[in-house]
């Protein structure tokens, strides 16, 4: 939930990425709250992966101050990367490895112990409903399950934030629902969630949204803010307005 | 007259009935969508109308001609263009264009009138490799090569998933004025937003079409009493609403929820008063019409 005197997770600062003379990331400057929901939009190619991976310690910004979940970008990348989860389409579990494999090399990875990394499989199989699938391959459940799963997998060390990138591209749209059910609930507890779609209904469930055109932040507000500031019905009609000027 | 007619058809992978009894037909010249999430069956069926696959069972038709007797002339008539990118990616802009118009022996001159509108604008970089080019690029040129030989019947796998909101409006807007120059198009896609767009939509899941209707008639067949309900919090808004006795289902959409009820006494009063003593503020309480995924939802509990 977003809470504008809630303390700031992650503080960009003048973000600037350049790859030879291309300028994916032009002066970014936000701020995101504890346990507020925020969402990372723009079109393909708006530099949205650029950013994420400098905020995930992936990538160094070529100038710019960052810190994300107190600590510095430059200094500090390893105890960044212990205190985020992350998420995407593309990356997320192993296919040849179980349902209770992926959970313990994840949940290994990031240090719980072997007798805590028991625990939370059976609680996590029970929560979601998939007790019978503890030992089947990833590559046999279907995509809904694996996408819940892999995002409790990037939360299973409590992290301070949680990046998703494109998390529900495909599912029906009760498994969707359900998918944002589980973000809310973990919003609730208190991780903050970083997250980007193409699904515009799906930016009205963030607390606040960005939106990124061609490497600047265009807007950045509440999704009742931005429609009001943009005389929109919908974050589509928002989206176009602003992500359409500039096309190919 | 049909283009495409579909009689019972049935396929499956293994165990997986993949398409468990499928009917349909499309008119000449219609819009005809699927929407359903992946692994409803759509690039199954689209593979069988493309020739690609032999369905196990039942008849399929393509202007008239059998999939399975009569593939080689059904693909001189069909574009279609598959979920994934698969023009050469080594391969120019303009080589890629001239090698499908080649293979279905034509040229790209004599069919320009068709893909001008789309080809335009990748024109500028029809020297670059077709793996060099941007999302919603690639997908322009792989229209433009699905209609190089002038098809009657074009058919699109999920031309817009993982496509930017801008883009899938300009896709969409081209099908349009293709659907004008008579060509029939048969789409897929998970969005249901592009619902709205064609003339009729099935509703597809689990190998099974669940409806088939214009956009406009779908949401009349949703039976129950809907309300749309907003409040400061969505967590405690989503777990509230569930509590709330005799409700049925209850969904996210955008910043608020949906509450349907299969009895119909419940007012707006009602919910606003439980909402207000389970502590929810900032509450907005209107009865609503159904739109395209509360029927889609509606209709994968039934089945």
């Amino acid at each position: 939930m977003y809470n504008p005197n809630a303390e700031n997770i992650i503080v960009v600062k003048d973000l600037v990425k350049k790859f030879g003379s291309f300028v994916a990331n032009d002066h970014l400057s936000f701020e995101v709250k504890k346990g507020e929901i925020f969402g990372f939009l723009g079109a393909n190619g708006a530099g949205k992966t650029t950013a994420i991976k400098i905020l995930c310690g992936l990538s160094y910004p070529t100038s710019g101050k960052l810190n994300v979940g107190g600590f510095d970008i430059y200094r500090e990348r390893e105890k960044i990367k212990k205190n985020i989860g992350y998420m995407s389409q593309k990356f997320s579990l192993y296919d040849d490895l179980t349902v209770f494999e992926n959970i313990r090399f994840y949940a290994g990875i990031y240090g719980l112990r072997r007798k805590v990394i028991e625990e939370r499989a059976r609680d996590l199989m029970e929560k979601l409903d998939m007790k019978e699938a503890r030992d089947m391959l990833i590559r046999g459940i279907p995509l809904g399950w694996k996408q819940k799963l892999a995002f409790s997998v990037a939360i299973i060390h409590n992290p301070k934030i949680v990046f998703l990138d494109e998390p529900t591209g495909g599912v029906d749209p009760i498994t969707r629902r359900q998918f944002w059910d589980m973000i809310f609930e973990a919003s609730y507890r208190g991780i903050t969630v970083f997250v980007t779609t193409h699904y515009m209904d799906e930016a009205e469930y963030c607390d606040r949204v960005s939106i990124m055109v061609d490497g600047k932040i265009a807007a950045l507000d509440t999704p009742e803010n931005l429609k009001k500031d943009y005389a929109a019905g919908s974050m589509n009609e928002v989206f176009l307005q602003l992500a359409r000027v500039k096309v190919n | 007259m049909s283009s495409v007619i579909v009689e019972h058809i049935y396929k499956h992978f293994g165990k997986v009935k993949a398409i468990d009894d499928i009917s349909f037909a499309v008119e000449r010249g219609e819009l005809f969508g699927f929407i359903g999430p992946d692994g409803a069956g759509k690039t199954t069926l689209f593979r069988i109308l493309t020739t690609l696959l032999v369905p196990d069972k039942g008849m399929a038709v393509v202007n008239g001609l059998d999939v399975v007797k009569d593939y080689r002339k059904i693909r001189q008539d069909i574009g279609y263009m598959p979920g994934r990118f698969s023009l050469y990616t080594d391969l120019s802009v303009e080589e890629n264009l001239n090698f499908y118009a080649t293979v279905f022996g034509t040229t790209v001159a004599e069919n320009y009138d068709l893909i001008r509108d789309i080809y335009v604008q990748i024109e500028p970089f029809k020297k670059r490799k077709a793996g060099k080019l941007s999302g919603g690029m690639k997908q322009k040129l792989a229209l433009s090569c699905a209609l190089i030989h002038k098809p009657s019947v074009l058919i699109l796998d999920e031309p817009t998933t993982g496509v930017d909101a801008v883009s899938r409006l300009e896709f969409w807007e081209m099908l349009k004025r293709l659907k004008q120059s008579g060509i029939t198009i048969i789409v897929a896609t998970p969005y249901m937003d592009e619902a709205g767009l064609c003339d009729r939509v099935a509703l597809i899941q689990a190998g099974k079409i669940m409806a088939v209707s214009p956009p406009s008639e779908v949401i009349k067949t949703y039976p129950w009493q809907l309300f749309s309900v907003k409040a400061d919090d969505i967590f405690s808004l989503l777990n509230d609403l569930r509590q709330f006795p005799g409700s049925h289902t209850v969904y996210a959409f955008g910043q608020a929820a949906h509450i349907s009820f299969r009895e119909g006494d419940v007012n707006e009063a009602m919910i606003r008063e439980y909402m207000h003593d389970k502590g929810n503020k900032e509450l907005q309480v209107s009865p609503i019409q159904a739109n395209i995924e509360d029927c889609f939802m509606e209709l994968m509990i039934k089945t």
